[in-house]
């Protein structure tokens, strides 16, 4: 036990959490057990993150993530359910049937990314010479538009031409999302028509109190 | 090579835990994200359920992204630098967007159709 690396004990950890509980939700039947194993592992996931020096990806996906989108699914969920626990079950070959899918599949990916030799290269000594975190500013920046860690790099720069920045994009998935929760708002409103619940229940309010102010009278 | 084998899962355990995690172990894991996103799409008959698989294949696409990204995975001029953690970034607001929409059409489809069981969605006869 004296060779083991810590950032690769951690990283078992955190990514034996995030494909468990992933399978977890592929195979659970429960829509709330499922919506709490992706909440543990999105979760898990950032961890991910953390351990590859992308902190504000990792905070960014705590936040959005299973701050906002999984909330946003758990309403869903109790908007939508009939009664306590609503489970429908898939037939049994189904889920044979995409067991076997699932698992030929995640074979033909993990081998073909295990035969990249530039992946498998051996990585920088970042990790072991406890090289200090990245600053936040060049992502911020290149957010606004000015790349400043191509300037830095010796060899980016020149090799790979100036790079492009990224207010434009910035600016369009912002107006996106605006449209979005727009049209979600849209989507997602309750309708008043004609013979809906609504004035039905108005009605049968009305009925039971017709009566009311004659009653109290008599 | 090995002088004693022993138990079969100890030697190949201890050489996964020694050895740096690199490029290769997040795509793996990313990769089991996938798979376990495009099962939960196929099977699931709760559309929130085919929505959470949404959910995992995305996340799987940003834990590729961040490794691809990293400059602690792969050496500084290897590694693409910044524009893989934006790319990750974006992904993450658009998944954020398209979780909402969608949850706009599941709770259309629960007030047109009284469920959210995807198999009886057969009014255009699909």
């Amino acid at each position: 036990l004296n060779g083991i690396n810590p950032h690769t004990l951690l990283f078992a950890v955190y990514a034996a959490l995030a494909c468990g509980f992933a399978l977890a939700v592929a195979l659970s039947s429960n829509v709330v057990r499922m919506a709490f194993y992706l909440v543990l592992s999105l979760a898990a996931t950032s961890g991910l993150f953390f351990l590859a020096g992308a902190e504000f990806v990792g905070a960014m996906q705590l936040m959005i993530y299973v701050g906002g989108t999984l909330v946003l699914l758990i309403f869903g969920v109790m908007l939508t359910a009939q009664q306590r626990f609503v489970s429908m079950r898939s037939s049994q070959g189904e889920l044979v049937l995409a067991c076997l899918m699932g698992a030929a599949l995640v074979t033909l990916l993990v081998t073909s990314v295990w035969r990249v030799p530039a992946w498998r290269a051996d990585p920088p000594a970042a990790v072991a010479s406890d090289t200090p975190l990245e600053p936040i500013e060049p992502l911020a920046l290149a957010l606004m538009g000015l790349r400043v860690d191509a300037a830095e790099s010796p060899a980016g720069g020149a090799s790979r031409g100036p790079l492009a920045g990224y207010l434009l994009p910035f600016e369009i998935v912002s107006i996106h999302l605006l449209v979005v929760l727009i049209g979600a708002a849209y989507l997602a409103r309750t309708r008043v028509a004609v013979g809906s619940v609504t004035r039905k229940t108005a009605a049968m309010y009305l009925e039971d109190h017709s009566d009311g102010p004659s009653g109290v009278g008599s | 090579m090995m002088a004693h084998h022993g138990p079969f899962a100890a030697p190949i355990l201890a050489s996964l835990l020694s050895e740096p995690a690199g490029v290769a172990h997040y795509m793996a894991v990313g990769a089991v994200l996938f798979t376990a996103g495009v099962m939960s799409m196929a099977v699931k008959r709760n559309l929130l359920g085919v929505l959470m698989g949404v959910e995992l294949v995305l996340n799987g696409a940003i834990v590729n992204f961040v490794a691809i990204g990293s400059p602690y995975l792969r050496g500084d001029d290897a590694s693409v630098g910044l524009d893989g953690q934006l790319m990750a970034l974006f992904a993450i607001v658009l998944a954020a967007a398209e979780a909402a929409v969608a949850l706009g059409i599941a709770l259309n489809y629960y007030h047109t159709v009284g469920s959210v069981d995807v198999d009886q969605a057969t009014q255009l006869r699909g």
